[in-house]
């Protein structure tokens, strides 16, 4: 066998922050099994990532660079991957849980014969074997997974579950490997419209979540402005997108976006049940809610009670002042 | 006809309070069996496709009589027919599994043009089906789909939007393809009372491996390539609420703020 593979997430020639934590997991793993941590980097005009990846504990770098390859696309970029679990009979190939990264890796997976072990959020080798834990049953409950030692083990690590590696700045050789230009894709993108300014919320160190609470599209306004001022993004539950008050894209809960920022502030927010399954592994929870009964407060550490929009501005100059934003 | 299939399961419904018993097993109390809430958006995007383009719809399951309830909640609402796959070896099998087991059924049933998935099957938190179903198949995959924006069954052709992080993107792709559906994509329809009990009595065939020509050793459970130890409740949070005081909301605004810096989360 032949170590750890770690895909890395890239647009642009910027790698996403969660493909470095999965890097730093696979350092890890590949200290276990005293073998050797190698970066599978695809893309266009990629050579600073090859040297951000060797920074982030990479030993050895893969990778396909060409135009055809700048944006991603499921078909060529899974021949590119199964292409090098065939030719490097790697133990485990990992990337991060973003939606390119579980497309991409279940995909491989299938190619190498096998299920991956999926969005886990904590890892271990145990001779040769992987062991993790992944959150089930819309993250109410936990299951410990394994793989097998006789095949590839693919797994996607879930955003924010892990710390990024330490980064070292010394330069090394590591040695490059310039792998073969997959066949040109059948997926035509017509079109990409990015999201401008806004924070993604599975990276986010600090989400401000608006719930019912706030009352109309405008009661976000305060929401927003807290989240401005903390860098952190704007969170929803689903009763406000139900309603129209803020795009889908906000939501949060099982059928919205799982996250597990530092810090998670409920603003107006009872917490259904729906609701935890999305957020509950937040580090800290702060509501803010008129009712003191609200389930949020069982899950939160601190809480004001009152009106929320008398509370939001006090707050949003409170920490205006303590982060010297005044 | 032009074919278009719904992949669906039963999971315990979204309100309910699953824990694991100190038996290690998984409950959900009395809480129902529905349809996992994912696919609510997969069998109207279906319906909505057999409105526009008079297409034929089957929702499909793998799993034992339980699953059924599935199948009867995606005919209540229109879908013309259920088939559910099972074979007491298919027990326990891994998605490597299930993505073969899929691709024969959809091969048995012939002429399909597209696979509809909700999100992720939300009881495994896994969307690992999709990808390795349509690459069992070599169809191209989609998963976060947002809108179907045109599709040409007689030209076999697709147009779809996705919402990836960074924004929305509209690829397009051949058809027979398998495709995931967001929430954004639809208003779910619920169906009638007369329907439901309509749905309750529709006859739904059982396929076995045999009858899809599938070796059970080699598909089931005996031959997964990832397994489940154990479930575990999640470590139950610690402490209580603590409920910052003050004579004025700009003071326990403050007071918050000292707390959180003090606790280094800022």
């Amino acid at each position: 066998m032949n170590g750890v593979f770690v895909w890395i997430d890239q647009v642009d020639g910027q790698a996403l922050p969660a493909s470095w934590e999965a890097l730093g997991v696979g350092r890890l793993a590949a200290d276990t099994l005293q073998q050797p941590l190698s970066a599978v980097i695809f893309g266009h005009q990629i050579d600073g990532l090859r040297q951000a990846a060797v920074e982030r504990g990479a030993d050895r770098i893969f990778c396909a660079d060409d135009s055809s390859l700048a944006d991603f696309r499921l078909d060529s970029y899974a021949a590119a991957l199964s292409q090098v679990a065939t030719s490097y009979s790697p133990a485990v190939v990992m990337a991060a849980a973003t939606s390119r990264g579980r497309e991409l890796i279940a995909t491989a997976a299938f190619d190498a014969g096998v299920a991956p072990l999926v969005d886990v959020t904590a890892l271990s080798m145990i001779d040769g074997v992987v062991h993790v834990i992944h959150p089930v049953y819309a993250g109410k409950i936990i299951s410990e997974q394994v793989g097998r030692a006789d095949r590839v083990q693919f797994v996607t690590t879930r955003s924010r579950a892990f710390p990024a590696p330490v980064l070292n700045p010394v330069s090394r050789e590591v040695e490059v490997i310039a792998l073969p230009v997959p066949a040109p894709s059948a997926i035509r993108i017509d079109s990409f419209e990015p999201t401008h300014n806004t924070v993604s919320l599975t990276d986010a160190r600090i989400i401000v979540s608006g719930g019912r609470g706030v009352g109309g599209p405008e009661g976000f306004v305060p929401v927003r402005e807290l989240a401005e001022v903390l860098g952190a993004a704007v969170g929803a539950s689903r009763a406000t997108v139900d309603a129209g008050w803020i795009p889908y894209a906000h939501q949060v809960g099982q059928t919205g976006k799982t996250v597990s920022p530092d810090l998670y502030i409920a603003v107006g927010l009872s917490g259904a049940i729906q609701h935890q399954a999305g957020m509950r592994t937040s580090k800290v929870i702060v509501a803010i809610n008129k009712d003191p009964d609200a389930p949020i407060l069982k899950l939160a550490q601190y809480a004001i009670i009152g009106d929320l929009f008398k509370i939001l501005p006090a707050l949003t100059q409170a920490f205006r002042q303590a982060l010297g934003k005044a | 006809m032009k074919h278009v299939v719904v992949i669906s399961k039963s999971t315990p419904d979204t309100a309910a309070p699953v824990e694991v018993l100190a038996n290690g097993m998984v409950s959900w109390g009395i809480a129902p069996l529905v349809i996992n809430p994912w696919d609510e958006y997969s069998v109207t995007e279906a319906m909505l496709l057999k409105e526009a383009h008079g297409v034929r719809t089957t929702i499909l399951t793998v799993g034992p009589e339980i699953h059924s309830e599935a199948l009867k909640q995606g005919i209540a609402i229109g879908i013309d027919a259920g088939v559910r796959v099972w074979d007491a070896a298919l027990e326990e099998q891994d998605s490597f599994g299930y993505a073969r087991t899929v691709a024969a059924a959809i091969r048995k049933l012939g002429g399909v043009d597209l696979i509809l998935f909700g999100k992720e099957f939300v009881d495994l938190v896994s969307d690992a089906a999709v990808f390795q179903v349509a690459r069992a198949l070599g169809w191209p995959a989609f998963g976060a789909v947002s809108k179907i924006r045109s599709i040409s069954f007689d030209g076999g052709t697709i147009q779809l939007e996705r919402q990836m992080e960074e924004g929305r993107q509209v690829v397009s792709a051949n058809l027979p393809a398998v495709i995931a559906v967001l929430k954004e994509i639809n208003e779910p329809r619920y169906p009638s009372f007369i329907n439901i009990r309509k749905a309750a009595k529709a006859a739904i065939p059982v396929w076995s491996c045999a009858d899809l020509g599938l070796d059970a050793a080699t598909v089931g459970g005996a031959s997964a390539t990832i397994r489940t130890d154990a479930f575990r409740n999640l470590p139950a949070r610690t402490g209580q609420v603590e409920l910052i005081e003050g004579a004025t909301e700009a003071e326990k605004a403050q007071r918050l703020v000292a707390k959180l810096i003090e606790a280094k989360v800022l």
